[in-house]
């Protein structure tokens, strides 16, 4: 796989999506460059994960293209869809341990579930990826016993263990208290530059994104609303970012659920 | 009142399709689990793994209860076999109830309610956690390395147990008749040897319990594997491997008895 920086990584093409009768995802067309960091954003329900599911092949589009590395991905067969994730990390949003294993196994884990390594060379390569995280100390602990921000971190460095080409991050930092924000963020940065990797971000954290990212992507009803640099983001006056950068609680994305005019029902209509 | 019979004539109809429709979902489920087999039964470590947790880990409760079993029998028949003047048949009695019976039943129910219902507690948990999830992005099938280990290890585990749970009834026969009530040692042991036979006796019983052992592990991977992730969901798919495996396994044995025992004298 030799691909020069810059081309092509992840392509969607006219992607649609809904779960039964209800659309998620209306016509995306989304392109990431090699080596890029992208942040998608959104509301909650805006389609976000599903977005990270549709790239990773655990969910199929109706309608549309995914191409990750030149491969259609919803066409792969199981062994290929294997072999394609052998490529693919991702790092989930409360981090899935496994919580019967002690952190130096979480991270052994997809050592010794991909390669023959011998044991000798597999503790050297978990001790080198914890180190990156800065928990060489804890890898005796159990998943129960870390914090929140320890527990992504191992995540992280689990995520990242087979250096793969494409790393996802779903929320990674909701949840977590600021250092630990500002770590993760960190990290994901310099791996993403030492093992040029491709990111994409699904978040609603826009401070800390904006830090990192090469790109942001704004879903909203099911199709890109904006795709642009963390500049623009700062300074744009589109009132559905600027409610979201802001987190203002009224704007074009309303306060109150749908429902029924509020004096009638609390009075009989 | 038109209304009220529609209502419910689709509400029975939901119900049953609803019914239809898991059993279809099991049907796939098992056959997916067939494939998985393959590549898991190569992977020994994990299988012992489990058979440790759901296996060894039952020991105590099966060797009590067959133990404590057995003694009941012995009253029991004793009192019956007395008035018959056949009071030495008691190690034949017992034994027959255990391994045509009792052992492989028994055992299933309590396996159900010990073992199984963990497995399904843990698997569902796993899924709500998303470890199974994890496990799939990092090309790990969680079906050959999570489900299908701990459904061997209950089709492995079943016919051992009965076996104790047999060996130890026997045993608490032998405590309460020799010992308590007084009936002669060698014919308590020579009677027993004598009428109970290995291939229609014994062999039955162990099949039936990998029957049973294959019904029940089925089931608690099934209900953890499709069980909602949230608290509710991982209780009720917990209590419904009991309850189903319970039934299931009163339901094959009737039918394995049929099978096995009947026009045999």
């Amino acid at each position: 796989m030799t691909l020069l920086h810059g081309s092509e990584m992840i392509a969607l093409k006219d992607v649609h999506f809904s779960y039964a009768d209800r659309p998620i995802l209306k016509g995306i067309d989304l392109s990431i460059k090699k080596g890029e960091i992208v942040a998608i954003m959104g509301g909650s329900g805006s389609g976000k994960t599903t977005l990270l599911g549709l790239i990773s092949g655990r969910l199929k589009p109706q309608s549309g293209s995914v191409f990750v590395d030149g491969l259609d991905v919803p066409g792969l067969n199981k062994a290929n869809l294997y072999g394609l994730r052998r490529r693919i990390g991702m790092l989930f949003q409360f981090g899935a341990l496994f919580t019967d294993l002690s952190v130096f196994d979480n991270i052994a884990f997809p050592y010794r579930e991909q390669t023959s390594l011998p044991e000798a060379l597999i503790r050297t390569l978990v001790l080198m990826k914890l180190e990156a995280v800065g928990l060489r100390g804890a890898r005796d602990l159990k998943p129960a016993e870390l914090s929140g921000g320890m527990a992504r971190r191992v995540a992280l460095a689990r995520a990242v263990a087979l250096d793969p080409s494409v790393m996802l991050y779903d929320e990674p930092f909701t949840g977590l208290d600021p250092i630990s924000v500002g770590i993760i963020g960190r990290l994901i940065k310099r791996l993403n530059r030492a093992l040029g990797m491709t990111s994409v971000i699904v978040t609603h954290d826009i401070n800390e994104s904006l830090r990192l990212v090469d790109r942001v992507i704004v879903l909203s009803e099911g199709k890109i609303h904006r795709d642009m640099v963390p500049d623009d983001v700062r300074t744009t006056q589109d009132p559905f970012i600027r409610q979201f950068a802001d987190g203002l609680p009224d704007g074009p994305v309303p306060f109150h659920y749908p429902g029924a005019d509020y004096v009638s029902e609390l009075f009989g209509a | 009142m038109i209304s009220y019979l529609t209502q419910f004539i689709e509400m029975l109809g939901r119900f049953v399709t609803s019914r239809i429709d898991r059993l279809g979902l099991a049907a796939r489920f098992a056959g997916l689990l067939l494939l998985a087999l393959g590549v898991s039964i190569r992977r020994t470590t994990l299988i012992i793994r489990e058979v440790y947790f759901s296996g060894v880990r039952s020991l105590s409760i099966i060797t009590v209860s067959g133990l404590f079993v057995g003694m009941v029998l012995a009253v029991q028949g004793y009192e019956v076999l007395q008035r018959y003047g056949s009071a030495e048949s008691l190690g034949v009695i017992v034994a027959l109830s255990l391994v045509r019976e009792l052992g492989p039943v028994v055992t299933a129910l309590l396996f159900a309610g010990r073992a199984s219902s963990a497995v399904t507690a843990e698997i569902a948990l796993m899924r709500a956690t998303e470890q199974l999830a994890a496990m799939d992005m990092m090309a790990v099938d969680p079906l050959s390395r999570v489900v299908a280990p701990r459904f061997l290890a209950a089709v492995f585990s079943m016919p051992f147990l009965a076996a104790i749970f047999s060996a130890a009834g026997v045993i608490g026969a032998w405590i309460i008749g020799v010992h308590l009530i007084g009936i002669d040692d060698g014919a308590f042991w020579s009677q027993m040897q004598a009428n109970v036979d290995v291939r229609i006796d014994v062999l039955n019983g162990l099949l039936k319990s990998i029957v049973f052992g294959t019904a029940v592990g089925l089931i608690s991977v099934f209900e953890g594997y499709f069980a909602a992730p949230t608290a509710e969901g991982i209780a009720s798919a917990t209590t419904r491997t009991v309850v189903i495996s319970s039934l299931s396994v009163l339901l094959l044995d009737l039918v394995l008895t049929v099978m096995m025992f009947r026009g045999l004298s």
